[in-house]
């Protein structure tokens, strides 16, 4: 059974003139990790936001454990932890009395639920008298997920928990979620760091408010239409230049230490780029076949 | 039950961790009462008062020497024309001057009456009713020293003029407005601000996603203040009481359950601001513009209300702390009962009602 | 080949209290060089920014920045560097055209060469037609790229930006780049932080801070090549695993 069902959303602002979520349909199965990523400004938050009931859809319907999120949010409300992409505890209170506030909220004890935080929980234990705003950032997102998860939630509703963190920080988090799940909560995730939809079980790409791709990472990578080469020399801007003019080729962005390119025919085109780079006096390229990441696969859907 | 005491602990945590608005809270208060008291207690020894003697016969210079032996006074004679009084008096340093017309002993001798002008700074409205109290006394000894030998009546007219204030409100008029100023505002102000806070800091969105009734949350966030604008209204009454040395003629009791009932109106205002505003800023802007300058300038305490045009009186009926005023005024110096302000407590009872179920009904269940 | 020097730093330190947010740092960073200032939060990477930008005055230490003093010549540094963070860029609430003005007026350019150069800026972002909509009604990506061009519209010595491409579209970012590639090649010196690993990866050179210090300094092949990883995200991963500071 799905836990999360989409269909047709569309959410408006300014009275209809920004379009920020547009037909939007999905489903998010029991227990799954489920990954949103794209860009700010794509309608991730207003999705959250209307799956949390704290906005209502221009259109369409919606529902999270089978309750509608217009008519039944009230029911949802009791269900579901939310954390939003803003830090939203309180910073003058210490990080045990906002955890014992939430937990008091959502009609529940510490105790009650201390076996699903406690791994997160006694990382940031050794501060529990500190004001949560005196915490890094870390830090703060440990202590609002525990407070997110203190009633024990079916779907946990995660919006940009890892934006402004750092990459020590990030994987930390997502292992979190691994475990998480592991306890059979559905989890629903926002992110836009391509790279991190790599660690969901399903993602949706969306940009403009549209939905791009929906598929498992590994799909949608296999969905990748062309070959893709990695592509490395001494000048990586004048190459990237001179790449872009090679008549050949499809598309060319700067990834990493690599340039990304895909060419219209592949047929020898590999051996024709390098003699053409060659002859603008290029040195050491090296080019060799490879699978595409999330991010091409994002910049080939925008385009 | 248990949610509801956990929400109102965490606000009473938010207000006692915020020094600073805690410190303005209290200081506002008690610094209005102090500095009016401080302005109060002048000693009313060797003041300084200017004589213009446009006479200088007999009568005068005995009132005179009457008024320099008393050691109330320390005496300039100067001639002076009106503008010149007035002058001094923004100088500050005369409270009062006495004006005595050409030809006093004449007219007195012959008219059997004679006139003199009594004027008083009454910005300082006690000082100067003491002042004037004395200046009438000395000059009254001199009438009855003059009548003892005489047969046919005589008589000595005392004019006297306040200026700056004429109708010499005192701290007894003070307190009650300061009363209704720091109550009204310190509640509207608070529970505005600290709503507002949630929805600026983003927790009133997990708030919202969580069972707790809504409306409780906002109901919990009037308590700490409702209990903060009782201890203010305790702190004003016994400055007023030990450092003005004002009786409160009432019922305490009753004095007491109107303040109540004027903060709970304020709660349900401060309510209707936030649901209405979404940033701190504008929440107190509001707050502050829209109520602190109509409070105290249709409260009755500072302007008298009878002297503005009609369409203002109009105006100010809808100003709670009016009729707040009016209740403390009748309780606290008449010493009146429920009886005499029935009226005006059923009058905020209904601009509470309406209020509350406004705010109640504009309060979004969603962020939208 | 002798490289100018633009940025020095010498045992900077910035203490707040007790607390030393930057500890003896020291380096050089090179006339238009691309500098990845990198480390996880609370490192110490804003706390420096800020003293290299003429905004807080070290405790100790000494640092030149375009050939002034931090304690002295924080004025004239001001003048010569270009500021743009992911929090603050342009006023929503003014045109494209007002902002740029704006900026250009700001820092004391004649009304004629802000009249030019804001021609040739809206042409190389392609935002002719946009020229009098509100900033606002942009889109980030836009926003971002407009801010930058803003940030360097005085033809500063030194432009140091703050996450640029926080949240931006991967297209965007790509494009965003191109125009620091720019920048780097008219001869400003871009000194530059960010989460993304590979843009890291785009920088000359990278320091990596870890509580207060500079923990590595090189080119992004070197510093793989001395921490035995193929990825910068490892590099960064390797160093900033040790750090025992939590505060931001």
């Amino acid at each position: 059974m799905s836990d999360v069902i989409l269909s047709n959303i569309k959410k408006t602002y300014n009275k209809g003139e920004v379009e920020a979520v547009k037909n939007v349909s999905f489903s998010v199965e029991k227990g799954e990790l489920f990954g949103l990523i794209g860009p700010d400004g794509a309608g991730k938050t207003s999705l959250f936001r209307i799956l949390t009931t704290l906005l209502l859809p221009d259109g369409g319907k919606a529902s999270v454990n089978g309750f509608d999120v217009v008519k039944d949010y009230k029911t949802i409300r009791k269900k579901v932890g939310y954390m939003p992409g803003k830090f939203s505890l309180y910073q003058d209170l210490t990080v045990e009395e906002n955890l014992t506030f939430f937990a008091t909220v959502f009609n529940t004890s510490i105790e009650e639920n201390y076996e699903l935080i406690r791994d997160i929980y006694i990382q940031i234990e050794p501060f529990k008298n500190r004001r949560a705003g005196k915490l890094s950032g870390g830090m703060k997102q440990k202590l609002a997920l525990c407070c997110a998860l203190i009633h024990r939630p079916t779907v946990l509703f995660l919006d940009e928990p890892t934006t402004g963190v750092d990459a020590v920080s990030r994987k930390e988090f997502w292992e979190m979620l691994k475990r998480l799940k592991k306890q059979g909560i559905t989890i629903l995730v926002s992110t836009p760091y391509m790279d991190e939809a790599m660690l969901c079980e399903r993602i949706a790409l969306i940009q403009n408010g549209e939905i791009l791709s929906i598929n498992t990472p590994e799909k949608i990578i296999d969905g990748f239409p062309d070959q893709l080469y990695a592509i490395k020399a001494e000048k990586m801007g004048m190459v990237l230049k001179d790449i872009r003019q090679f008549e050949n080729v499809q598309s060319c962005n700067s990834f990493g230490e690599y340039h990304h390119l895909t060419f219209k025919q592949d047929n020898k085109a590999e051996k024709q780029l390098k003699e053409w780079l060659a002859n603008r006096n290029h040195q050491n390229v090296e080019i060799q076949a490879i699978k595409p990441t999330i991010e091409d696969c994002f910049i080939q859907l925008m385009q | 039950m248990k949610q509801f005491l956990a929400f109102v602990r965490k606000e009473f945590y938010h207000v006692f961790r915020d020094r600073k608005t805690l410190l303005l809270l209290f200081g506002m208060p008690i610094a209005q009462i102090i500095l009016f008291g401080f302005a109060l207690t002048n000693e009313i020894k060797n003041t300084k008062i200017v004589i213009c003697d446009n006479s200088n016969d007999i009568a005068t210079r005995a009132i005179i020497d009457k008024l320099e032996v008393s050691k109330n006074f320390e005496i300039e004679q100067v001639f002076l024309n009106n503008n010149e009084i007035e002058e001094t008096f923004k100088k500050g340093k005369v409270k009062l001057v006495i004006v005595f017309p050409p030809n006093f002993n004449h007219s007195l001798n012959h008219e059997n009456k004679a006139q003199v002008q009594i004027i008083a700074d009454a910005s300082d409205p006690n000082t100067a009713n003491t002042l004037t109290m004395y200046a009438t006394s000395i000059i009254g000894d001199y009438h009855k020293e003059l009548m003892a030998g005489r047969k046919i009546p005589l008589q000595i007219e005392t004019e006297m003029r306040m200026i700056y204030n004429p109708e010499l409100k005192g701290a007894t008029n003070f307190v009650p407005g300061v009363m209704a100023l720091v109550l009204f505002l310190v509640s509207v102000l608070m529970t505005s601000v600290s709503i507002v806070r949630e929805k600026e800091s983003g927790t009133m969105e997990v708030l919202l996603v969580s069972p707790f009734n809504a409306v409780l949350v906002v109901i919990s966030k009037a308590i700490p203040y409702f209990f903060l604008s009782i201890i203010n209204l305790i702190v004003i009454l016994v400055l007023s009481v030990t450092l003005l040395d004002m009786t409160i003629k009432g019922s305490v009791i009753l004095l007491f359950l109107e303040s109540a009932l004027l903060i709970i109106t304020a709660l349900s205002l401060g309510l209707l601001i936030s649901n209405s505003t979404a940033s701190q800023q504008t929440a107190m802007i509001i707050s502050l513009m829209g109520m602190l300058l109509p409070t105290v300038l249709f409260t009755g305490f500072m302007f008298p209300l009878e002297n503005m045009p009609l369409v203002l009186q109009v105006i100010s009926n809808i100003i709670p702390a009016k009729w707040y005023y009016i209740i403390v005024k009748s309780i606290m110096i008449k010493g009146l009962g429920f009886s005499a302000i029935w009226k005006e407590t059923l009058i905020l009872m209904g601009m509470t009602l309406f209020l509350l179920i406004v705010s109640i009904k504009k309060f979004k269940v969603r962020l939208s | 080949m002798k490289q100018n020097i633009v940025i020095s730093t010498k045992n900077l330190t910035k203490r707040f209290g007790s607390f030393t947010a930057v500890d003896e740092i020291s380096f050089d960073v090179f006339e238009g060089e691309i500098f990845g200032f990198l480390g996880a939060n609370g490192a110490g990477k804003t706390t420096a920014m800020r003293m290299l930008c003429g905004l807080s005055l070290p405790t100790s230490g000494n640092a030149s920045v375009a050939g002034f003093d931090v304690y002295r010549k924080t004025e004239k540094i001001k003048r010569n560097i270009g500021y743009m963070s992911q929090k603050f860029s342009l006023y929503e609430d003014l045109t494209i055209l007002e902002n740029v003005k704006f900026f250009g007026g700001i820092y004391g350019m004649t009304k004629a060469s802000i009249k030019t150069k804001s021609e040739e800026l809206l042409v190389q972002l392609g935002l002719e037609k946009e020229a009098t909509k509100l900033v606002g009604s942009l889109p980030l990506g836009w926003k971002q790229k407009l801010a930058f061009s803003v940030a360097i519209f005085h033809d500063p010595k030194i432009v140091f930006l703050d996450e640029p491409t926080g949240g931006v579209d991967p297209v965007t970012r790509r494009q965003f780049w191109d125009l620091i590639y720019d920048a780097s090649e008219k001869g400003i010196t871009v000194f530059v932080t960010t989460h993304y690993m590979d843009e890291a990866e785009y920088c000359n050179r990278i320091s990596m801070m870890v509580d207060g210090k500079i923990a590595a300094l090189d080119s992004p092949k070197q510093l793989k090549k001395t921490y035995e990883v193929n990825t910068m995200d490892d590099v960064f991963y390797h160093l900033a695993r040790g750090a025992e500071r939590t505060s931001d």
